[in-house]
């Protein structure tokens, strides 16, 4: 590729991989915004019941919350050990991870059984059902393309085929996205479970 | 500077399947750019048609040439063909084409993404025109979208659009976008990472400026589109009720929704306009362009408040009186790095030595004709003046002024320009004249009469109208244009097709140029360049042919 | 799409009226002859901004002349002229200059939005609630004449010279809107939400528009008519549609039609039918024009249309009936009946 002769006055040039996943997350960003404002623009709104008072329950949110947003401290330690040459603890780290990944999206699967069995609520049920499950849904179908994309990496590192001078910035990279979607659920839940709760 | 030939010895005897092969699993981002140019123009052709069939059926008043039903899905498909399958592909690959070789580099950051790209845009596309066959689903005879390129609801519903027709709107140009989010992630990667060494981001060419800026506003515009899309299917597939007004959905966000995109993607198509009349009107006055700086502040300034206007497309759906007051503030704030540019252009022109061949007939063309656009859209931003012109044939005149005599006209003078890089050899300079006068009388035989209909109160988008309302003879002056526009189009088509074989054999650098596409062959080789090259100011060739008198002081 | 009888009369032909009115003037839909106040105050400051533009427009076309004309390349020009990177001072020229014209304007957007803007009735308005359906118009007025206190009344808008006419709009549907241009600017008539606008003619006359949001196959089949009226014949107009619609035993069998084939399930004629999804008939008789604007009231355009209006209007919502020829005469005689 190009010469990487810098003159002293020649000016900053990122690398490609993180000017494309950069890119990535702002596109993700904007689709989850336009969810967000559609949310945040039908709040109270709705022909019919039930509402979002009567239905959701915060605290089981925030254990699942708390899952999550750890999973991204997990996840830089295990970067941090793939760049050190440390592949074993690297591997549990971001097994640790995707445990936590999972229980999220668990923990999501028990919100949505009790929102559907018990209180009758879905996606057409009215504008709260509507707006919900897709912030929501769409959020949890990231969460788990990341999951996969993580499994992938724990399995290329269980099959010793990870080397860390080749694969760190990449991994760093899928970590990105994985921050992002822990960024986004601190918007979706503060969209949700606060915002959409207050009286 | 030695080229290399572009394609060594063994290639020529290739036979046709292995050239169409090598063209299929292209990653070079020179083919797919050629590709995507060359899809681009043969929708341009469909979506010709389409308004001419359109054309016809309102050349009098109370014609029958077309259905109601099928001029209505005439003018969706026009619009949403001009726009998402003529105007991003081609723009965006004229930059395929020229970012690398422009900023020095080999290919794109990400070639495959790009191929991928490519093909999705063309998937999308076909996907779109598949409606025509599998529109109404099992019970009509087939049918394209009817509810406009805008597609506002509850118009689109499933209760007003029932089969499939705007599920194939949906699915299209959701499909199309994609390609194009990939586009703008590979200009981003390639010009911010692999400039070549000492191409700081203020010796960028301008029409790279333009590619970072469009794809910006890619990223951040055409995501939000997604979304009210999804939104959209998601009401009329699974029952949801983001748009339903029994359901106290409302009609208005998805406008908002829309139009956030929508302003933002006008802008997607004329910036790249910008780059080549940036490119092109310096070469051919033979003067450097007037306030780099102050062109790349205005573009930047132009992408920024573009985002924050999209309300001038609602300012009659009832919105508040400060919100509306609120958005033509900012209509207006943005017609002024516009007007910087084109006084920039013209302050290039002035005290030059113009050549006026194609390529600069077609910019002074731009020059002119979006001069008008402009300020006809100066005076959309005025709202009250607008609660008369909106959806009526004035702003119909007002962004074809803007989009054909801008951006068509940019696209024109950029074939004329690159066409020699691209393929080795000259377009032939007379047909080109021809068209362009041919072109420029047509375009505002058409356009420019619509501008009265709408004064005289023709709404947009109406199959036929009352022949008592003095609407009759814009009509009839405006469709006696189409068949000139035809023929100027078709003579730039066949002097493609023709300068192909028999065009003057172009050389690297016909035309005395300054950027770094012209420092190799015409075609470039594959790789590009034989050397990747170190340059010390924006315009490298012109330091090259003029060592006495560099762009910039050396140390 | 032949018309039977042919399109509505040409421009030198006054239109005549419903019962107590004169001949009024048809008024073209230009933008630049206004008829109203907010029409009024919209087209003066339009001159104003088309100057304005035009000047641009003038000193800009002329630089490029100029430059085209002064700096082409003359024959033995060699080389390169001077390299001129740029210009501070010009540069701020022009970018001020363009920035106070649009802050000008800016202002004076501000000042007419604020004059024309009313957020309550003017003193004196009359008010009128339009409902846009696809694809023609329903207007009520209060009326405390008519059983239920609202006149409905479709299609064809008769409001009185010389007083502010409040409408409030509001769609049953899609997104319509209301656009007169010699009496005001347009305004979007969209679900689940009532926007208003007020307009005043100052002068009698039949004034034209028609909707100007895409709403579907007959948009541009859904025409506005505004009769404004001068005051007495205005009250003479409501005193007439107020009345109970006409019974008139001749037509008995017409009217077993109406009432026993799906005509009633969809059109309202007061004391016989309550439908809502299409034109009030009450006195249909009164109007000009049937099919929302498209077509003169004759006998034969109406039976024509009542036979099949998908070859008269294709697309629209009302479906053929397929009646026999004896059924259709006799509900077309019934019809002629509701003067």
């Amino acid at each position: 590729m190009s010469l990487a002769t810098a003159a002293p006055a020649d000016s900053w040039r990122p690398g490609r991989g993180k000017v494309g996943m950069a890119c990535l997350i702002a596109m993700e960003s904007f689709f989850f915004a336009g969810f967000i404002i559609a949310y945040l623009f039908y709040i109270g709104k709705g022909a019919t019941g039930p509402w979002p008072r009567e239905v959701l329950e915060v605290k089981p949110v925030l254990v699942n919350s708390a899952a999550l947003i750890a999973s991204s401290f997990t996840v830089i330690a295990s970067v941090k050990a793939l760049g050190r040459g440390h592949l074993a603890a690297m591997r549990w780290w971001l097994a640790l991870t995707i445990l936590l990944g999972a229980w999220f999206i668990w923990g999501t699967w028990v919100e949505w059984r009790g929102l559907i069995w018990e209180h009758g609520l879905t996606l057409r049920t009215n504008l709260f059902g509507t707006t919900f499950y897709s912030l929501v849904g769409f959020h949890a179908f990231h969460v788990i393309v990341g999951l996969l994309a993580l499994s992938t990496i724990l399995g290329l590192g269980v099959m010793g085929r990870l080397r860390p001078a080749r694969d760190t910035l990449r991994f760093e990279l899928v970590s990105w996205y994985w921050h992002f979607v822990d960024v986004v659920w601190v918007f979706v839940f503060t969209t949700v479970y606060i915002v959409g709760l207050r009286p | 500077m030695s080229t290399l030939h572009a394609q060594p010895e063994s290639v020529a005897r290739q036979g046709l399947m292995e050239r169409l092969h090598g063209w299929a699993i292209t990653v070079d981002h020179k083919r797919l750019g050629i590709m995507y140019i060359l899809s681009g123009l043969v929708f341009f052709v469909v979506a010709g048609l389409e308004a001419t069939a359109m054309r016809m059926q309102l050349i009098r008043p109370l014609n029958d040439f077309l259905t109601p039903q099928g001029f209505n899905q005439m003018f969706t498909m026009h619009g949403t063909t001009m726009v998402f399958l003529v105007g991003m592909p081609v723009l965006l690959g004229f930059g395929n084409f020229l970012i690398p070789l422009m900023i020095g580099a080999r290919d794109m950051a990400f070639p495959r993404l790009n191929a991928f790209g490519f093909w999705l845009f063309l998937f999308g596309g076909a996907l779109l025109y598949f409606s025509w066959l599998g529109g109404d689903g099992l019970y009509g005879a087939g049918g394209a979208p009817d509810v406009g390129w805008f597609a506002y609801s509850p118009l689109t519903s499933k209760t007003f659009s029932r089969g499939n027709s705007t599920d194939y709107w949906i699915l299209g140009i959701m499909v199309s976008g994609f390609g194009s989010m990939t586009t703008a992630i590979n200009f981003l990667a390639t010009i911010l990472c692999m400039r070549c060494p000492g191409m700081t981001l203020m010796r960028l060419p301008l029409m790279a400026w333009m590619m970072l800026v469009v794809a910006v506003l890619v990223i951040t515009a055409i995501p939000v589109l997604t979304a009210a899309q999804v939104m959209l299917l998601l009401d009329r597939s699974l029952g949801a009720h983001f748009f339903d007004p029994q359901q106290e959905g409302s009609a208005v966000l998805w406008q908002h929704l829309f139009w956030f995109f929508g302003h933002p993607e006008v802008y997607i198509l004329i910036l790249p306009a910008f780059g080549f009349l940036s490119e092109i009107v310096p070469v051919f006055s033979r003067k450097v362009i007037f306030g780099y700086p102050l062109m790349v502040a205005a573009t930047v300034a132009i992408a920024f408040i573009s985002l924050g206007v999209w309300v001038h497309h609602m300012f009659v759906v009832g919105l508040p009186p400060w919100m509306n007051a609120l958005f033509a503030a900012s209509t207006f704030l943005i017609s002024v790095p516009t007007g910087i540019k084109i006084f920039n252009w013209l302050g290039t022109m002035w005290g030059g030595r113009i050549r006026f061949e194609t390529p600069m007939l077609f910019c002074t063309g731009f020059l002119a004709m979006f001069l008008i656009g402009g300020l006809t859209g100066i005076m959309l931003a005025v709202v009250p003046f607008t609660t008369q012109l909106s959806d009526s044939y004035f702003v119909v005149g007002h962004f074809h002024y803007v989009l054909f005599g801008g951006t068509v006209f940019g696209i024109f003078a950029a074939i004329f320009y690159w066409y020699p890089k691209a393929t080795g050899r000259m377009l032939d300079e007379r047909l080109g004249k021809w068209a362009f006068w041919i072109l420029l009388i047509g375009f505002n035989v058409v356009f420019l009469p619509m501008h009265f209909s709408g004064l005289l109160g023709m709404p947009r988008r109406i199959y036929t109208y009352q022949p008592d309302r003095g609407w009759e003879i814009w009509n009839l002056i405006t469709t006696l244009g189409v068949p000139i526009q035809i023929l100027g189009v078709a003579l730039i088509v066949w002097n493609m097709v023709r300068s192909l074989g028999k065009g003057r054999v172009a050389g690297d650098d016909p035309w005395d140029a300054w950027t770094l596409e012209w420092a190799t062959s015409s075609p470039p080789p594959e790789w590009n360049f034989d050397r990747i090259p170190t340059v010390t100011s924006a315009r490298p060739l012109w330091d090259r042919k003029n060592p006495h008198d560099p762009d910039e002081e050396q140390p | 799409m032949a018309l039977a009888g042919s399109g509505v009369s040409s421009a030198s032909e006054p239109m005549v009226c419903a019962p107590g009115s004169g001949p009024l003037p048809l008024v073209r839909p230009e933008v630049f002859q206004p008829s109203s106040p907010p029409a009024d105050e919209v087209a003066s400051m339009a001159w104003l901004v088309l100057g304005i533009c035009a000047g641009i427009f003038v000193v800009v076309e002329l630089l490029l002349i100029v430059s085209i004309v002064k700096f082409r390349r003359r024959e033995g020009d060699r080389g390169d002229p001077q390299q001129v990177f740029g210009s501070n001072p010009i540069e701020l020229a022009w970018t001020v200059v363009p920035l106070m014209i649009v802050f000008t304007l800016g202002l004076v957007t501000i000042r007419v939005i604020r004059d024309i803007d009313r957020t309550a009735p003017p003193d004196g308005a009359l008010e009128v609630v339009a409902i846009g359906h696809q694809w023609w118009w329903e207007y009520r007025y209060l009326d405390p004449a008519v059983p239920g206190g609202e006149l409905v009344v479709a299609n064809e808008l008769h409001v009185p010279v010389g007083r502010p006419i409040w409408l409030r709009l509001e769609s049953a549907d899609v997104i319509h809107s209301w656009w007169v241009p010699p009496l005001a600017g347009k305004t979007d008539l969209v679900p689940n939400r009532t926007n208003h606008m007020w307009f005043q003619a100052d002068q009698p006359g039949l004034f034209l528009g028609q909707c100007a949001e895409y709403c579907g196959n007959q948009h541009a089949g859904m025409l506005l008519r505004v009769y404004a009226q001068p005051q007495v014949a205005f009250e003479a107009w409501m005193a007439s549609q107020s009345t109970p619609p006409v019974e008139d035993a001749t037509v008995s069998m017409g009217r077993d039609v109406f009432q026993e084939l799906a005509c009633a399930s969809c059109h309202a004629v007061r004391g016989l039918s309550v439908g809502a999804f299409a034109p009030d008939l009450t006195h249909l008789m009164s109007r000009d024009t049937i099919a929302s604007g498209m077509l003169p009231l004759t006998r034969e355009n109406l039976r024509a249309w009542i036979d099949d209006p998908q070859t008269l209007k294709p697309g629209c919502n009302m479906p053929s009936l397929k009646l026999s020829p004896s059924e259709l005469d006799a509900v077309t005689d019934y019809l002629m009946t509701l003067r």
